[in-house]
């Protein structure tokens, strides 16, 4: 009873000072999120007080979750979560796709605009789909390498929910224009606080975990996890470092100025791909695709070399991304070394991958989801070519600022943070909710084909746009004037644009197919479909030649 | 000490001992894989993920 009261306590307290926190409010941004914030206690306080079993209370008799099952009650919802936020994440990129391609389309209203959407979209994916998806899973993960139930189950709630209103906090200060103006860590200094509460959290839940263990070895997939959670911290709290202007406003400025903060801001980016969309994706790799399998990983040792090279290596490859700028020219070249070393381990990590299936070759025929994994993995070893590549600098002088960097991120994200995250979440949607089987086999062979397509023509039109692009850039005329304005560009890549968007209007279809085939799994329905693979017999031709004369 | 200075100190032993120690630790790393006997517990761990239930798995 002491702890319903102490938590409802702690909510109420909460919606007060945030409501005070309203009031004093500098700006009109900072004063809407105090409020939701307010509405997020009071929502909670409200759950709390309604949904507490008093009779069991009093009667000393209450329900003890069963110890002798996992902990999947933050995983399903991570899942469901992950595919909420990746309805809004692709939905807002196809619309600011349209955006450029048509720019009508933003509707001469600023919430609207490209300016604010574009960070909805980014974040609404990097984070908010793949934060989700990269949660639930280590946490599905790590219980079941360990053999051991979630230490602390109301922090690993807590870390759920925390991070849905650090995803809100971000997503409606982007549209009403609060923004640091870094990339990928638009938000400002009180939600990169919460954040980093939430993530302490996290961390504790998974160390907790692990430290529970019932098997004496740490399976190397949690070792990708736990590299993202620390590593995305220290990023996170040194790349933030920041002073408000007021503390009932919205605004701060940063502590580093010039060059100094453009390395921090590039050494955040840069290992943001490295440990928010690599390594954890790379954990899912290593536990997903042998269990989908149903063999183990081609090597366990180059796993871990894998493991330790990204480790030592990726930290180094920010500076690429501030080729021929103030900074120093070691660092640059510095940058560009490291990033064409990571090429080896890089494909090093895809080949175990893939050489898992060695002997089962036909599942990619019979199986779509592991036809999913497969291509999840070759996208990430295109990324990982085509990035040391761009990272050269004479290549750099021509791709840097064009659309080409726009389609080298999209194979990385649509082809292999998408594709293996759909193939976890088609894994996992039949297991967390006790289901026979998926909805439709059938269905993710469609969503496959769908997403898959959809990547050959976003990453298609934007070579050909960037290239474009960056050639039509340095084009000198005889007299040593530039040929063309950038506007002419603009046009150029007009059809390029449209072709886009027609990709990733493509993927987003793919991605409601996966909608509705979960949702009907969860329904616990089972489409009649034929199965994707018959087993051929001719029963005419099955019998033994006939004897001749 | 200086600012400029502690840069200076800081710079250069980034790439001297603190380079060396970075190499040591990562050969160190990745020898410790190779030593004998190491196949067995690898292969161990490789195939602990299918000791789960079905159930569960």
């Amino acid at each position: 009873m002491n702890g319903v009261l102490n938590r409802a306590g702690i909510f109420i307290v909460a919606t007060m000072v945030a409501v005070l926190a309203a009031m004093n409010a500098t700006d009109w941004g900072f004063a809407v999120h105090m409020m939701i914030v307010a509405a997020a206690a009071t929502l909670a306080m409200a759950w709390t007080l309604t949904r507490t079993d008093y009779a069991g209370i009093a009667t000393g008799i209450l329900p003890t979750s069963d110890p002798s099952l996992y902990d999947d009650d933050p995983v399903r919802w991570g899942v469901l979560a992950t595919v909420i936020w990746g309805v809004a994440g692709l939905a807002a990129g196809l619309f600011i796709a349209l955006q450029l391609a048509f720019p009508v389309l933003n509707l001469g209203i600023e919430y609207t605009s490209f300016g604010r959407l574009r960070p909805l979209h980014t974040s609404g994916v990097i984070f908010a789909f793949g934060g989700n998806i990269l949660i639930a899973s280590s946490l599905y993960v790590v219980q079941r390498t360990c053999r051991a139930r979630l230490a602390f189950p109301s922090l690993a709630r807590f870390v759920f929910w925390g991070y849905q209103l650090f995803l809100v906090l971000a997503a409606s200060g982007y549209l009403m224009g609060i923004t640091q103006s870094r990339e990928y860590a638009e938000p400002e200094w009180y939600v990169d606080i919460w954040l980093t509460i939430v993530w302490v959290a996290y961390l504790t839940v998974y160390i907790g975990t692990i430290m529970r263990r019932r098997e004496p070895h740490i399976y190397v997939a949690n070792w990708f996890y736990l590299s993202f959670i620390l590593t995305i911290a220290m990023l996170h709290i040194v790349n933030n470092l920041a002073i408000p202007v007021s503390i009932f406003g919205s605004k701060s400025y940063s502590l580093f100025a010039g060059v100094q903060d453009a390395l921090t801001q590039w050494w955040y980016g840069h290992n943001a791909v490295a440990f928010f969309l690599t390594t954890p994706f790379l954990a899912m790799m290593y536990y997903f695709v042998p269990k989908q399998a149903q063999r183990p990983v081609y090597s366990y040792r180059l796993s871990i070399i894998h493991f330790w090279s990204l480790i030592f290596i990726y930290i180094w490859a920010g500076p690429h991304h501030l080729h021929y700028t103030a900074l120093p020219d070691w660092a640059q070249t510095l940058g560009m070394v490291f990033s064409i070393i990571l090429w080896m381990p890089s494909w090093g990590g895809m080949i175990n991958g893939l050489m898992t299936l060695n002997g089962a070759w036909d599942k990619i025929r019979t199986d779509p989801i592991i036809r999913m994994m497969v291509i999840a993995m070759a996208f990430y070893g295109m990324a990982t070519f085509e990035g040391p590549m761009l990272s050269i600098k004479a290549v750099n002088s021509l791709s840097h600022y064009t659309d080409w960097t726009i389609g080298h991120v999209h194979a990385g994200a649509l082809g292999w943070n998408g594709m293996i995250s759909f193939a976890a979440i088609y894994y996992l949607a039949p297991r967390l909710w006790g289901r026979q089987r998926l909805y439709s086999l059938r269905m993710v062979n469609w969503h496959f084909w769908l997403a898959t397509l959809g990547i050959v023509f976003y990453a298609a039109a934007m070579w050909v746009a960037g290239i474009m692009q960056g050639l039509m850039w340095r084009e000198y005329g005889a007299d040593g004037y530039l040929v063309y304005s950038f506007a002419e560009t603009v046009a150029a890549m007009h059809p390029m644009y449209v072709l886009r968007a027609l990709g990733g209007g493509m993927y987003l279809t793919g991605f409601f197919i996966l909608v509705y085939n979960v949702w009907m799994t969860i329904k616990g329905r089972e489409r009649a479909e034929a199965p994707m693979s018959e087993t051929p017999h001719n029963a005419a031709a099955d019998r033994p030649l006939p004897h001749s004369a | 000490m200086s600012d400029h200075s502690l840069y200076d100190a800081l710079r250069h032993f980034a790439d001297s001992w603190g380079l060396l120690a970075m190499l040591v630790m990562f050969v160190g790393f990745i020898g410790w894989l190779f030593r004998p006997g190491m196949q067995e517990k690898q292969h161990r761990a490789a195939m602990s993920i299918f000791d789960e239930d079905e159930v569960d798995g």
